[in-house]
């Protein structure tokens, strides 16, 4: 059976690139592209919803 | 299901006025979550704060809000909690705002035992205002004031708190953003003078100074010194030399302010 993908949302407009979510995704779903953060691999996401707890930004929101 | 933080602030607010990586932001969202599983309602919550980045937060908050001199936060919400008995009132401020402008009449909130709850966001220097050390300020190390190290001892700000008074005294860091909603919860649903310390970071005024080079290695170093409550129970105090203790540290039953204040209302009735 296919694996569903989460969405990760990045409002680029609120985010202010301090690189939390890029260096605490335990999987390393992040990046950083220029100053705002973006998913680089989102099949390797499992969930944990670490990225959303802690962005400071309200920047990012994951849908399960 | 990813949590709606949305409801809870007002239109056109965000995105907020912090710098980047600055923790702030991660206990308003713990704030907000704690208010949701709370089931407070917004009307009947007041969010009231002094002067500094951390007391920014309440304007972005949609509920009942006040933003007050510095220092006098709790003041200002004795007031509110003395008019309104029936209102949640929560108080937001930094360490500076908290403990030195305001330090007087934070202790004598935690001595009244009055039925709030007190946030303080420590990042251990008043951001706001360029980087003068705070009384949260460690010993050595450096602010705008204290170019060649700090000479002044901190504040461990929970046992002021416990020391006052306060019947229900926690511990988190920004870190562990799991960790806040629990910890704010808890204490709302205490009756009684709560306080939640938060250790935060502050990457442009105090990251800067004092050889921490990014966001993140400020972020670890949250984590490296915090120990739980239970697991220091089990450590020697070699081991804990430097470590700052997290989690529930004090809780009590006492009688509440508002409610002791009624019955002097009335005695003195009966006595007419």
């Amino acid at each position: 059976m296919e694996k569903k993908l989460p969405t990760i949302e990045i409002i680029e407009k609120y985010c202010k690139g301090c690189h939390i979510c890029v260096e605490f995704c335990p999987t390393k779903v992040l990046e950083m592209k220029g100053f705002v953060a973006s998913v680089k691999n989102l099949e390797a996401c499992i969930k944990c919803m670490q990225c959303e707890l802690r962005c400071p930004d309200f920047a990012i929101k994951v849908t399960p | 299901m990813s949590f709606d933080y949305d409801k809870y602030i007002r239109p056109g607010k965000l995105p907020h006025i912090w710098c980047p990586g600055c923790g702030h932001g991660i206990v308003m969202k713990g704030l907000i979550r704690a208010i949701d599983a709370c089931g407070l309602k917004k009307e009947e919550t007041a969010i009231v704060s002094g002067i500094g980045c951390a007391s920014r937060l309440p304007g972005y908050m949609d509920c009942c809000t006040l933003h007050t001199a510095h220092g006098r936060a709790a003041a200002f919400a004795t007031g509110v909690k003395m008019a309104r008995p029936e209102m949640n009132v929560i108080l937001v401020g930094g360490d500076g705002d908290g403990t030195a402008i305001g330090g007087n009449h934070f202790i004598h909130a935690c001595r009244r035992n009055i039925n709030m709850t007190y946030i303080i966001l420590n990042n251990k220097i008043y951001g706001m205002t360029g980087g003068q050390f705070s009384p949260a300020t460690p010993t050595g190390a450096k602010a705008s004031t204290t170019p060649y190290g700090n000479p002044d001892p901190a504040f461990d700000i929970a046992k002021l708190a416990i020391g006052a008074g306060a019947t229900f005294v926690a511990r988190g860091t920004a870190f562990h953003a799991n960790q806040i909603d629990k910890l704010i919860t808890e204490a709302i649903q205490h009756k009684g003078f709560s306080v939640v310390e938060i250790l935060d970071d502050c990457p442009t005024t105090y990251g800067r100074r004092n050889k921490f080079k990014s966001v993140v290695e400020m972020m670890n170093h949250l984590k490296d010194i915090a120990v739980p409550v239970k697991a220091a129970e089990k450590m020697s105090p070699e081991q804990l030399q430097g470590k700052v203790l997290t989690g529930v540290l004090h809780k009590e039953e006492k009688p509440e302010y508002t409610e002791q204040y009624a019955q002097v209302i009335e005695r003195a009735q009966a006595a007419k």
